[in-house]
Formats: structure tokens, sequence, C-alpha cells
């Protein structure tokens, strides 16, 4: 096969930090003192850590050396799916670098700070157009801990009417951040299975919505891709019992533009900015999940809470009702900065458009490999299309396997063996960003592992070959944990 | 638009493909009564140029200026970061890179936390550091958590008043849906948390303490900790300044069994106060009961050194509600740049910066005090500390704005006893004539 992105090149070793250098060196300039030496109290003083010394050319080398074992959007597709992995723009991040933003400390008073609070204000906006919400706080530092804002504003809606509720209903599609985040409200989750066509029913729900249960938590799109056409009737019947509706943004890419949130009854909704709004996932982190909410829960939004009064922006502190606090200062202000930015260049036609080929990218591939690989729910897909292993059963070659190969042929693996609903999940979201020649390449690579599958199944086995390393004993690490070295 | 590559000729083969007329055609299994009417309420796109132009201008109505000396800690701390850390962490390869779920292709990540976790541990003198959580305040809730987890029994932590207040607003946050209670503890005339009042409660699963804490004063850990072993709590540290743990004995000396903390003065810009790291380490024992991501070394199929996300059954994604917490996203990339930080300093370099900035603080402190200002504890410091006036010393910290001084914090908002009282910092970035300019302003 020609022109796949993977081949073998050169790879760097590298050892260890504290495997290298020499006590003495620094990395750093370190201003000469200019005022007189004061000694620690003898008491409090102590030895300092045990760090190696190294020389900025050491540390330069050891960084960029492990850099290239690493894989990023910049280096290729990256079909994760629920994760979003869209480009995530340059000039976003020179942005944030902004120097008087850089540098703004965030305690001081609201009159020195007035462009960064601005920022906040504009973007609360702008998240509210984007979602139809009237209401948002910035201040969650991930999905998870929108999620968790999310149930203690149920809980706070709940002791307002004075009764505490106990249980949650989530759909078995649900991601396992979800039933934590209930979890940590006293809220038992209750699983709400998916029907036949992978998408919530009305009868299930209103069979387990009961006057003890705070709501239900829902994505939609949900992990299958699929949109859940039956929210509004869902909504209702959690409603006239009195609970509440939380929506999970992590798919809003599908939607933008096209779908309006408050519409389809839903109360609470975070976003994902590193999977939306094109923010730098940074291997890991740091993420940002603001929380939007419908007028009657805005009044339990975390403080302090950033008001516009005439030109002037201002910290409002004195909320009553509100939940409180779920970060330090102002949430993972940085990554705020770059959504904005990435919101500014798109403009609304541009964010919708987004949205249209992302699920046009998803739809043309679910129909590309549909005869190839087993498509459980065989629907039209939203950002993301799901398939599974199960034609590969009789080769002995599992979606692991397929991944790994994946990997050799230069391309990062889709998300795996989730949803949990799916045995051997392939879930593959290529964003809007990936062009066509690209998504075909991607394409016509699966087609050929799938026929490597039957004609030498041992390559895929033996997978990845081309890596730095080859597979890893996960099942070493767990049993014999060194976690410090 | 220049991130979407489609042109109109492949957007009508993909349709082609697909079966569909139009991209509208592609949401038919939305309901009509869920769509958007119109389109989004945004200001209209702007070019790269244009926005260069937009965060010029917002970056030019900042009263507080990058020039400015902000003499300012409070949880956030202006420390010099070396250019190299920024032109490595901005490596896409790393940037761009999600949680690394498939290691072959995520070494880099990989092994770089695997460093991260292990700089951190030796620094706080704990066995284990995990992967990060968000910031201190999450940390510290994440803590007082995992406490009541190891004490199952116990309904009830106790937190120091000397605790950041923000973090202590956001441990009431996320245990306020739980019947766990918090109990704050008093800070004593020595700016030392009181720890006299411990005797009345029998049933506290951990005790938390900061050190150096909000007001700058270094808490007797060592003390603190027994005196908590007591009671058969935990004894929890935190804290938001980790540098001076470069001068200072580290927490796990002083017996703490869990530390956490905020790291943004680990390489990091103040940011607007994010996005920051939560540092979170423990003893091993307790390494089942922590929350987070934790890298491990491993080998792969030829026994070649390799590292890969380990303990993965503490986790949400495998325990679903039974998981030690609902954390996934944490602040990867941040790690790695206090990583870098660490490995930069260097334990030489650690050590001289820390004892730099504990020099810089005490000089300001002596000159305050000469020119007559009271500074409220008698007790060691290390890079801050809190400063009572003769008088309002508003009008002076306006003079001195104005100058480009930004002259600490008033800390009234959170210490109504100490209404009126400064809260000021001095690191390795403020100079001797920056200080006597201070001082000279409070002569005046």
């Amino acid at each position: 096969m020609k022109n796949v992105p993977g081949t073998s090149g050169l790879i760097m070793n590298e050892p260890l930090l504290w495997e290298k250098g020499k006590k003495g060196r620094k990395g750093m300039s370190i201003p000469a003192a200019d005022v007189p030496q004061v000694e620690m109290v003898s008491t409090l003083k102590g030895a300092g850590p045990d760090f190696p010394d190294l020389s900025e050319v050491d540390i330069v080398r050891h960084y960029t050396r492990l850099s290239q074992w690493n894989f990023g959007v910049d280096t290729g597709m990256y079909p994760l799916g629920s994760c979003t992995m869209k480009y995530n723009p340059k000039t976003n991040e020179k942005q944030a670098a902004t120097p008087a933003i850089g540098a703004a400390h965030p305690m001081l008073d609201d009159e020195y700070v007035q462009g960064t609070l601005k920022i906040m204000y504009d973007l609360q906006q702008y998240l509210q157009a984007i979602t139809g919400m009237p209401a948002a706080t910035l201040q969650p530092s991930a999905g998870a801990q929108g999620e968790l804002t999310g149930m203690l504003i149920f809980d706070a809606y709940h002791r307002s009417k004075g009764s505490k509720r106990t249980k949650i209903l989530i759909p078995d599609t649900a991601h396992g951040t979800n039933p934590a985040s209930a979890a940590l409200c006293g809220y038992k989750p209750v699983p709400v299975a998916s029907n036949a066509d992978g998408v919530l029913d009305v009868e299930s729900v209103a069979a387990l919505m009961d006057e003890e249960t705070a709501g239900i938590m829902v994505t939609n799109p949900n992990t299958l891709g699929l949109f859940e056409s039956n929210i509004r009737a869902v909504a209702e019947i959690v409603h006239a019992k009195g609970g509440l509706v939380y929506g999970d943004g992590a798919n809003m890419n599908a939607i933008m533009g096209i779908v309006d949130i408050s519409k389809c009854g839903v109360d609470v909704m975070h976003l994902n900015l590193h999977k939306t709004f094109s923010t730098p996932h940074g291997g890991g982190g740091p993420g940002a999940g603001p929380v939007c909410v419908v007028e009657k829960l805005k009044k339990f939004l975390p403080v302090p809470h950033v008001l516009k009064e005439g030109e002037t922006y201002r910290l409002d502190w004195n909320n009553p009702d509100s939940i409180g606090r779920v970060h330090g200062y102002h949430g993972n202000y940085g990554v705020l900065v770059r959504a904005y930015s990435y919101i500014l260049s798109m403009g609304a036609a541009n964010l919708k458009k987004a949205s249209q080929l992302a699920v046009l990218n998803a739809n043309y591939i679910k129909e590309k490999l549909r005869k190839a690989l087993h498509l459980p729910y065989d629907q039209p897909c939203m950002h993301e299309c799901v398939f599974s292993d199960a034609k590969q059963h009789e080769l002995k070659v599992s979606t692991l396997d397929i991944a790994k190969r994946l990997i050799d042929y230069g391309y990062h693996p889709p998300t795996i063996y989730f949803p949990l609903v799916v045995p051997g999940a392939i879930m593959i979201e290529p964003t809007e960003t990936e062009c066509k020649e690209d998504i075909d390449q991607f394409i016509e690579t699966i087609l050929l592992i799938l026929e490597e599958a039957k004609t030498n199944p041992e390559l895929l086995h033996s997978a990845p070959v081309r890596t730095k390393l080859k597979r890893l004993d996960e099942t070493l690490a767990a049993r014999k944990p060194c976690l410090c070295g | 638009m220049r991130y979407l590559p489609h042109t109109q000729e492949e957007i009508a083969e993909m349709l082609a493909e697909v079966g569909k007329e139009s991209l509208n055609d592609l949401f038919s299994t939305i309901p009509d009564d869920c769509r958007m009417e119109g389109d989004i309420d945004l200001p209209p796109s702007m070019t790269e140029w244009e926005l260069d132009a937009h965060m010029a201008q917002i970056g030019a109505s900042m009263r507080v200026t990058p020039q400015h000396k902000v003499l300012v800690g409070a949880g956030s701390y202006h420390h010099y970061i070396p250019e190299m850390i920024r032109a490595l962490a901005s490596r896409s390869e790393f940037l761009t890179a999600y949680t690394p779920y498939q290691p072959e292709m995520a070494q880099g990540t990989l092994q770089g936390i695997y460093e991260y976790q292990t700089l951190t541990a030796r620094l706080l003198g704990m066995d284990v550091a995990n992967a990060s959580i968000y910031d201190g305040g999450a940390a510290l809730a994440e803590a007082l958590l995992m406490g009541l987890r190891i004490n199952k029994k116990c309904k009830k932590v106790a937190v120091s008043k000397g605790i950041h207040p923000h973090h202590r607003q956001v441990v009431r946050t996320y245990l306020q849906a739980t019947d766990f209670e918090i109990v704050e503890l008093p800070l004593g005339e020595d700016g030392r948390t009181d720890l006299a009042s411990l005797a009345e409660y029998s049933d506290l699963a951990a005790v938390a303490l900061q050190s150096p804490n909000f007001l700058g004063v270094i808490e007797d850990l060592q003390a603190a900790g027994e005196k908590i072993h007591e009671t058969g709590a935990l004894f929890v540290t935190s804290f938001t300044e980790p540098l001076a743990f470069g001068l200072l004995k580290n927490p796990g000396e002083c017996g703490a069994d869990i530390v956490c903390g905020e790291g943004q003065s680990m390489g990091l810009a103040r940011s607007f106060g994010g996005p920051g790291l939560g540092m979170f380490a423990c003893k091993d024992k307790f390494t089942r009961n922590m929350p987070g991501r934790l890298v491990g070394e491993t080998v792969d199929k030829d026994g070649k050194r390799g590292f890969v996300l380990t303990l993965a059954t503490r986790e949400q994604h495998i325990r679903r509600e039974k998981a030690t917490s609902n954390i996934c996203s944490n602040q990867g990339i941040c790690a790695m740049m206090a990583g870098m930080f660490m490995a930069t300093l260097g334990g030489t370099g650690l050590r001289e910066l820390a004892q730099l900035n504990h020099s810089k603080a005490e000089y300001l402190k002596s000159e305050l005090r000469k020119a007559g200002a009271e500074i409220v504890f008698d007790s060691p410091t290390f890079n801050e500390f809190l400063v009572r006036f003769p008088s309002d010393f508003k009008p002076v910290y306006k003079q001195l704005f104005d100058n480009g001084i930004v002259a600490g914090i008033e800390v009234g908002r959170y210490y109504p006893q100490y209404k009126g009282c400064y809260l000021f910092c001095a690191t390795e970035t403020v100079g001797k004539g920056d200080i006597d300019a201070v001082v000279q302003e409070v002569r005046r």
C-alpha cells in the first residue's frame, strides 16, 4: 500500500531525568542576591529534595526526545471517539499567552483586571448563545467537574423545594464520569437501558422515574453517536415528577447551530472546551467544563460570577443560594481564552459548518466500512460511528489487535471497548478538520488491516512493531506497581 | 475558514456516498422542535490579524500590566519561568495528544508524567504522587474525601483557618451534598493553627493544615502531626507555595499521610488563576485509595522499560459510581511543565531560589518594620507575611499602583479580625530597589 503516514524513522533513546546530570549543574539563571541572606529558623529547615542537577541543553534534549515518542493531532489523524480530537489552532496559544493576561494575578480588585473579566463575560454570552441557555459559569476545570457542578445544582434545587432525592437515572451508554459525579452528591445511579435503536425509550424512563429520583443525565448525541430523538418526551416525564434533566455536552461538536439545547428540555449542561472548542488536550489536560443552566437554576451557579454593569465588569460574590466555588480562582482561565479565540475566529456560520462536516465525515466512514466491520446500530449517525469486531472473531482477531495495527500505519486508534453496550466496540470520531484524502487513506488502511487479519493475523497480534516499544505489559504494572523512581 | 478543509466538490462527493442531498439532510434524526431557529448570535468571524488586534486591545485595557511588580502571592506567585519550558511544553506532540490510552504512541507523555510524579514525591517527602488534580482547591477536597474513605467510620473532617480561604470554600462545595461535616480550626495569636479544640472531637477522619499558611506563617507541622495522629485522624497537609520545600522540612518528614496543594509556582504563569496544578501525594499504604491517574513502570514484549497508566480499577471509567473520584481529564501539560521546572532548577537551584525568596521577603519585612509598620505575626514565614500599618494604607497602595507596584492584598474579606492588614509576598522577581520604593512610600 502506498502513502501510509507511518514509516520507520530514527528513534533516540533517553534515560530518566535522574539517570543523567551532575551535581552542581543548573538549568536556570537565578538572579544574584541583592539583599542580605537571612537563614531559615533551624528547627524548620530541611535538606531540600533529591533532584538531579541538569543543564539547559540536558533538559531541552531530554524533552525533545520524549516528545518524539508521542503522537498528537498535529502528527496525524486521531479519530478517538468521544474525545473530539480536532485541530488545535496555533493562534489560540498566542492569545492565551497575551502578556497582560498571562501575568494577571487572580486576586486583584476588579478595576485593575477589566480585560480578563471582559473575556469571561463575553465567553459566557457566547456559550449561552451556542446552547440557547440563559446563564453559564466558567469555573469547572473539566467535563467531570462540570458534571459535579451540575449535580450539586440538582441537589441545591431539590433542597430549595424542601426535598432530598436519592437516585439519578443514567443511560447504559453514559461515560463513567456520570455515575461517579452523581455518587459524589449521594445519588445512587439507576441505569436505563437504551432500546434496540440505541436511544432512550420514553417508556423505560417513565417506568423508572419517581419522586425519589433527582433527574436524568443524558449525553446527547449519545456515545453510540446517535441523537436522542425522544429527548423532549423524556424531559417531560422527568419534569412531571419534579426532576431535572442534565445534558452531558461531550458531543456538542455534532450539533452547534443546529440544536437549541434549551428547547430539548435540558436544565443543566456542561460543555467540554477541550473537545468542541478546539483547546488542546495536553496529554490529559487541562480541560474546561463550563456549565450552562436555565433561568430558574441561575441562582445556584458558583460564585464569584462575572457581571457587566454599563461598560464595567464586576465579580459578584454575593449569592446566598450559590453552591459555592468549585475552583480556587476562575477556572482554567488560559483554556477559556483559547476557546474564546476559537469562537471569535469561527463565527456563527463556521461553527455550524464545523458540526455539519464532522457529521458528514463520520457518516462517510460509516458507509465505507459497514461491509467490512460489524455495525451494531445501523442508524444515521452524528459526529461518530461505532463498529465492533464481531466479524473478526472467527479470525481470532480482536478490536485491540486492529487498534494496535493502526499504530504501525501512523494513525492513532479510535476509542476501543466503549461504549460498554457494544462488546468489542470501535468508536470512530474523525472531526471536521480531517480532509477527504486523509479520511480516504484512513479507510483504506482499515480495510488493508482487515485483509491482513484474514491472510496473516500474526501481523495484528504482534502490532505495533514500528514504535519505540512494543505492546506493554499492563498486568505487570498493576500487579507490582512502580509509581515512583 | 482555514480549519475546515472540505471543498464544495468533496462535500458533494461525500454526500453522494452517504446518500444525502444536502448537509442539512444529515440531521434528519433531530426532531424539528429541538432545532435552533436562525443563526447563533455571535460576533462576525475574525481573521487571525483582527483577532490579534482585538486581544491587544483587551490586553491594553488591563490596569495591571506585565511591567507591574506584583508583591502579592495569596496562592498565585510570580516566579521567573525559563523560556525553554514554554518552548518544550509547546511541542505539539505533547500538547495536542489525548490522555495516553495507547501507551505505545504516548511514551513521551507517560515518561514525562512518571518523572513529574517522582520529583513531586521527592519534593514532598512522600512515597507516591499522582498525575495531578485540577488545582489546589480540588486537590484538598479530594484529599479529605480520601481521608473519609480510609477512616470509613468517621464522618467529620477538620480544616485549619490558615488554609487558603478559596480552597476551604471548594471543600465546602464538594462536601455539601454529603452527610460529612467540616469543622474549622482557628488560628492562634501567633498565626499558627490552634489545635486545642482537637480534643473536643473523637470522630475526625482527617485534619488538614496548610504550610506555609495563607497568612504566610510556617506551621509547626511536626508537632501538629503528632497531636493529630493522637486523635486517630489522618494528617493532611496542603500548600500553595511548593518552592518553600527547597528550604523547609518537607511534609513527609513531619509525618503527613496525604499532601496536596497548588503547584502553579512550579513553572506556570499566573494567567488569572488557571490553569494551575493540583499536586497530590500520599504514603504507600494509601495508594489504592488515591484519586486520579497514576503512571507506572512496566516492560514491553521484548522486556524493554516503558510506562503505562495503571491501577485504573480505582478510576471512574472502570469503577463508575464506586470510583475513588470522578476525575478524568486532569492538568496533564501543566504537570509536564512542573516536571520540567523542577528538573531545570535541580536540587541545587531549588535550594538557591528558595533561599533567595526567603531573604527578599525578610528584607521587605525588616524595612517595613523600620518604617513603622507592624509585622502581625512573629512566627517564621517563607516569602509571604501579614502587615498592619499605623494608618489607612489604601492611599499608599493606590500611589504605589500608579508607580508600577502592587503592594500586597488586603485580607479583611477573609479574616475580619485582620481587616486593614495587607498580605505581602516577595519572590526573586522583586529587586531591592522595588522594596525600597515601597518602604519610601510608606514612610511618606
